[in-house]
This record gives structure tokens, sequence and C-alpha cells, in this order.
């Protein structure tokens, strides 16, 4: 691809000439690239490195979905010290959501357009194997045709538990039942001392990659996180990095990758302060260098904020996430981002930042509609 | 895979820029109609680094304080002025403004940004006395204080020229003058925005008089409400120009309309249009050093960000901020929150004075940080 001499000017004079060469000829950084990368003091070029890889893929498309968000119970066994979401069990405060509360709230949002319903919840060891099957049903039942992408690996861990099965024939049932995709959480950072540390009840890194490939041998497509801001170090994340491309070269089932920003309000955790935007640009650039195999890197808008979620669309990300209605599990750690932000209003921003929104599914194909509701109209949803 | 997007190349901009020469309202044009947003941040760096060769980010110690809020002007996108007979409107006593003044000080600020509305019973007379009473209860507060169309204002009910109304508060104490008020100078613009403010001209005649009394301003641009990018070139032209003759200037800084107000329905401008409009206004405004990011209307995440291109000031901790939370915008930080955003980004935080004087070498602890640090510990007791 063509590129500008002023790109090679502000490589070599961030160091980074070696990175623009790899980068031109689709090689893969190594961790020493990796490691330089998050010491660069100039951003906008580790930014503009991530665009010319972000370019490639998507040119100047940006992808948005219509979701909605299902969080079935907030009762979890884990105890991560970095989530506000989570009651244990017996606490008055726990809630599980029965399949015909389900049924409702999918009911609720039939008027508008959505075409991806995204559940996660905590590991709650009192649901029965047929429920998580249920779930997935009444969701197809209620709005056939809808993407169904729900389960964390953590959660399919405890589901394969709960119906005293292996993954690979949970993961089958699941899928018969109707499951399309499997969202990305519950990575957190593939460190074993930083898991020891936040999330030692939780499966760990080589779990969660071991349920990953089940998923993905099934023919199903999952996303994969780095939750950052933990006081995790850089090494971590750049083997976090490795990890995740070494499980992609295996078997081509991740689909996109988000960096999620930790929020320390309202966890064991809030004397931490909150990433910055800096941090929130320069994670999502890493991330869309050092992951080459992996096709679509998300600024997620109520994680960083709209407005770093603009600018994150020239530091590598190429898709937003959506119009999430109900969104639980960040607002409960003091996200203050609108939680029905309007659909016309991200679409426009995409459009201010210079970028193509694009609507799409849960599984990237996109959306054609009627001028009424088409992603160029944008009109109607929210 | 797809093709990558073609775009208008700025590769002859960017070598005039490197050869450190001056850019012309053509390019300026072309920049802020620029979609790659990380190359208006290199370039906004590159003239960054002739005014502010090292990587230090400054923020003063300061504090707002709002006098009045009656005001008869009604600017079409002001939420937080009242005319003098509604419930709400006030005068603040000299004790309280000089009270206030001293907690600024104790909180380690230097910089007293005071501003109002334009109230027809305050006089010459009530501002000297005012700012006498400050500068006898602390003489080491800096009176950054009264925008023009103020000052103006001033002259015209006192019956003296603006010149002497000037050199009045100079002796009286008066430090510098808020770059507040320009908004948008081109004519055509501002008699749709605030069509019964002073014209652009007055803003600049008046700022051109400060200087040449010795008293230094800082400059702003309000963007994003019935502007064309034509006009916002115009404006920074017209900036530009002035400080050519004056170089009174010490500090750029813009914000977007924080709307929609009272009567003016347009949407915020965005994260991505403020840094792209900073980028370009360090850009062209090559004779102002400073430019000065503004985290009270675009928050903290971006006024952060907004380092990365070509900005080198945090702006003021400010303890007090009645205007923009008119609107429905409100962040607060302190000295400590300041300093770790500046530190995350990548560079060093320096305390400074109205001037742009640092108070302490980089990595040194500044009053504002001292304090802020003891009021976080006794609040934590």
């Amino acid at each position: 691809m063509s590129h500008s001499p002023l790109l090679e000017r502000r490589a070599r004079a961030a160091g980074l000439s070696d990175v623009l060469e790899a980068v031109l000829d689709g090689r893969r950084l190594d961790r020493e690239q990796g490691l330089r990368l998050y010491a660069c003091p100039d951003l906008p070029t580790v930014g503009a490195l991530a665009n010319v890889v972000r370019e490639r893929i998507s040119g100047d498309r940006t992808w948005w979905v219509r979701n909605q968000h299902v969080n079935y119970t907030n009762v979890c066994n884990k105890g991560c010290k970095f989530c506000a979401f989570q009651v244990k069990p017996k606490d008055p405060r726990g809630y599980v959501l029965s399949i015909d509360d389900v049924r409702q709230r999918i009911r609720q949002h039939l008027h508008q357009p959505i075409t991806e319903v995204h559940v996660v919840a905590g590991i709650n060891p009192k649901l029965s194997f047929e429920y998580y099957l249920d779930l997935v049903r009444a969701i197809k039942e209620e709005r056939p045709g809808v993407c169904v992408k729900a389960f964390t690996m953590i959660e399919i861990h405890q589901i394969a538990r709960a119906g005293r099965m292996s993954v690979r024939e949970a993961v089958e049932a699941l899928k018969e039942a109707g499951l399309d995709a499997v969202p990305g959480g519950g990575a957190e950072v593939f460190a074993d001392d930083v898991h020891a540390e936040l999330f030692k009840a939780k499966l760990d890194s080589s779990g969660w990659c071991d349920v990953a490939r089940e998923v993905h041998a099934a023919g199903l497509r999952s996303n994969a996180t780095l939750l950052y801001g933990m006081g995790e170090t850089v090494e971590q994340k750049v083997t976090h990095f490795e990890r995740l491309r070494e499980l992609q070269d295996e078997t081509g089932g991740l689909l996109t990758f988000i960096p999620l920003a930790f929020h320390p309000a309202n966890t064991e955790l809030d004397h931490l302060p909150t990433p910055t935007g800096a941090q929130n640009l320069r994670e999502i650039a890493l991330a869309r260098l050092m992951l080459d195999n992996v096709e679509h890197v998300k600024a997620y808008w109520i994680m960083i904020s709209p407005e770093i979620m603009q600018a994150g669309l020239w530091y590598g990300a190429d898709d937003i996430d959506g119009s999430v209605l109900r969104e639980e599990i960040v607002h409960e750690a003091g996200a203050t981002t609108p939680q029905e932000l309007q659909v016309r209003e991200l679409v426009e921003r995409i459009r201010e930042a210079g970028r193509r929104p694009i609507e799409r599914d849960a599984l990237y194909r996109e959306i054609e509609r009627s001028d009424e509701n088409s992603s160029q109209a944008a009109g109607g949803a929210a | 895979m797809s093709t990558a997007p073609v775009r208008p190349r700025i590769d002859d901009i960017a070598d005039a820029v490197e050869r450190g020469e001056r850019i012309g309202e053509e390019e300026a044009l072309r920049l802020l109609r620029h979609p790659d947003l990380t190359e208006l941040a290199w370039l906004a760096d590159r003239v960054r680094r002739r005014h502010v060769p090292d990587q230090v980010v400054t923020y003063v110690g300061g504090r707002n304080v709002n006098y009045s809020n009656v005001c008869y002007v009604d600017c079409k996108f002001c939420a937080f002025y009242r005319h003098a007979d509604a419930d709400d409107a006030y005068v603040l006593p000299n004790e309280t403004i000089v009270e206030k003044v001293r907690e600024m000080v104790a909180a380690g600020g230097t910089e007293l940004l005071m501003q109002g509305g334009l109230h027809p019973d305050l006089k010459i007379d009530w501002f000297e006395r005012l700012f006498r009473d400050i500068k006898q209860a602390c003489p080491e507060a800096w009176l950054h204080s009264l925008t023009s169309t103020e000052l103006r204002y001033v002259a015209k009910r006192s019956k003296i020229s603006l010149r002497e109304c000037l050199e009045r508060l100079k002796a009286a104490g008066l430090g510098s003058l808020p770059g507040g008020g320009a908004e948008m100078l081109p004519a055509k613009v501002r008699e749709q925005l605030a069509p019964l403010k002073e014209t652009g001209e007055q803003w600049l005649e008046c700022h051109e008089l400060a200087h040449e009394l010795g008293l230094r301003s800082s400059a702003t641009m309000m963007y994003g409400h019935v502007e064309s990018h034509e006009d916002r070139v115009e404006h920074l032209r017209m900036l530009r120009e002035l400080q050519d003759r004056t170089g009174g200037f010490t500090a750029f800084i813009c914000w977007s309309f924080q709307g929609p107000g009272p009567d003016l329905d347009t949407p915020a401008a965005t994260g991505f249009e403020y840094l792209r409009t900073a980028a370009v206004g360090r850009i062209y405004l090559d004779n102002v050093a400073h430019h000065q990011s503004s985290w009270v209307t675009q928050g903290p995440k971006i006024a952060q960000v907004a380092m990365h291109h070509g900005l080198d000031d945090m702006g003021s901790t400010m303890m007090e901020e009645n205007v923009v939370s008119a609107a429905g915008t409100t962040y607060r930080l302190d000295a400590v929150e300041i300093e770790r955003l500046i530190r995350e980004a990548g560079f060093e935080p320096v305390q400074r004075d109205t001037l742009y004087r640092r108070l302490t070498e980089p990595g040194g602890v500044g009053p504002a940080l001292a304090a802020a640090r003891a009021a976080r510990e006794s609040g934590a007791a």
C-alpha cells in the first residue's frame, strides 16, 4: 500500500522505523518492539502506525452495531477485586432474571432494529445447565434472527460444570440452542501473579484459552479482551498479546479484540485512578499493532468516553460497539457515559471523525436498511 | 481487506512547518479539514517544540470568581447571566471576594480570574476599590481579570476612555486580561452569535491597548456554533496579526460551544473536532508561545490527550467554576489530578504563574500540589 513520506519521517524521529517497515510488509512485531511502542513518548506516531494496519483491514470504515445487553445475574462466586457488579451468593442485593424476565426484556426493545443481544453475567452456581439453554432459546424465540452473543469463557466453563459434561459438549449444546458468538470478557490479563492477586477463583489464562479453543472448534467466533489499569505491567500486557495471537494462529476464531479500561469506583481497588485518555489511546494502538492476525479492534465508547472513541478511530480502532441498551456492569463501576446515547449521535460522531460508519451484526455482516433506519440516515432507533 | 482510503496529502505543509516557516490561511483551512488526526498532532508538536522545547506541561493555581451574574447582553450561547431584576441575580460583596482570594492563596493558587456580566451599577471606582482591597489582603494574588467586554462597559458607564479605565485598573492592581469574549471575531458570524456584544475590532482594540500599557492577555476562540471553517481561520488571522504587532498574548485557548444553549440549538462539537482545532491553532498561531487546553469544557481525558496534539498547558486548578457549569458541564480537577494527567501522558508537570514563569524545576513540588496533597490527606483522615 502507499504511505506518505511524512509517516516515514515521523517513524524515524520516534525511533520506530523498523516497526513501520514491519507494518508495511505485514510482518509480525516482536516482544521488544511491543515494549518500545509502550514506552514511546510520541503517542500520535504510535497511533499512526496502528492506523496503517487499521486502514489496510477496514479502510475508512468504522463498524457499529445496534445491540442490547442482558446481564442475567449479578450473583458470582469468583470475588474478583476489580468488579463492582458482583454480589456474593445469599447477598440480598443478588438477582437472577427468570427466563420470563429475559423474554420481557427482549420484548421491550422489539420496536428497535437490534441485531445483537449481548449476554454476560456472574458465575452463579445455583443456575442449572438447562437455564442457560433456555435463556438462549428464549431470546431466539422472542426475536428470531437476532445474533445471540453470549457467555464469556468463564461462564461457558461454569455451564459445562453445571451440565456435568465436557466444555466441547456444553458448547455444542449451546450452539444447538441458538448461540451465535461468544464475547471476549473474562480474559482480564494473562499474568499469573495478577491472577493470583486479583481474580484467583476465576479460570486462569490457560483455562481461558482452552475454552476458547473449544468454542472456535465448534465453529463459533469469539472476541478477546485485556482489562488494563489494575497495576499490571507492560511486559504482562505484551505477553497477553503474544498468547492471544498464538491462539489465533491456531484457531482463527477470534473476531474482535477489545481493550477494556478498568473502572475502579465501587470496587475493592477504588484507590486506583481511572486510566487516562492517553492510556486509552495507547492500549488501542498497541492491540492493533501486536494482534496482527485479529481482524477488528474496538474503541468501546462506554468505557473510554465518546470523545476518546472518536480519537481512537485514528489510533487503530475500527469498531465502536454500538447503541447498547441496558449496560449494567460498567455502570455499577461508575461509568458516567450516557446510557442510551442515540444511534444518530454515535453515527454522527464517527462521521465527524472523518470515518465512514457501517452498521454490522455480531459477525460483521453489513446491515442494509431502508432509508428510515439506514446507517446513513441513522434515525429512529434510539 | 480493503484498499486504504485516498485522502489529501499535507506533505507540503509538513515541509514548511519543519523548515520553521509560517503557514498561510489556505493551508490552515486545509488542515482544519484534514481528517488524519495524528498527522496534525505531529505538526502541532513541531511548532510546540519551537516555543517549549522540553517535555514540560504547565498549569496555574487559580480560582475563578464571578463577581456578578447580572448582564443585559443576552448572548445566545450563555446559560450564566441573569437580568438585574431576576430572583437569583447577585453581586458579591468585597469581603466575600477577598475571602475567596485568601482561600485561593491558601490552596497554593496565584491567579484570580475574575469575570462577571455587564452590570450597569458597577463603575470604575467599584472595581478600583475591589482590586485594592484584594491586593491589600493578598498582595501575592495576580489579578487576571475582566474581559474586554466588561472593561469597555465599565469605561462607558464611568464616562471615561478605555485607556483611562485600563490605566486606573492597572494602578489599582490589575495584572493581565483574560481572553474571554473574543468568541468569534469576524463581523458576520459575530452579529449572528452575540449581536449586542462589542465588535471583533473592539475586542482586538482593547487587547492592543492593554498590550501597549504593559498588560499581557490571552487570546481565545469559541467555535462550533454558527461559524464556518473560513470564519475560524479568519479569527485566527486577526489574532496572529495583532500578536505580530504587540507580542502581548501569553497564550491561546480554544473551546467548543457548550450547546445547545437557551437560544442556540446547536449540538456540542466533539472531542475529535476539539483536538483538530487546537492542533491547527498551534500550527497557525506560530507567534503565541503557549497553547492551553480546556479541561473545564472538554473534560480531563481530551484535555490530557491534547498535550499530544501540540498544547503545552493544562490551564487552571480553578477551584470554582460557574459559567460553563451553568451550561451543564461539570468537571473538578485538583493539582494532584492535573499532575497525574500530565505525567501519565508522558510529560513533566510544573506549576506556573499567569505570565507562564515556572514556579519550580521539573519534578519539584509547587504550592498548589503541596496544598492539594495536604487537602487530600486531611480529607482522607
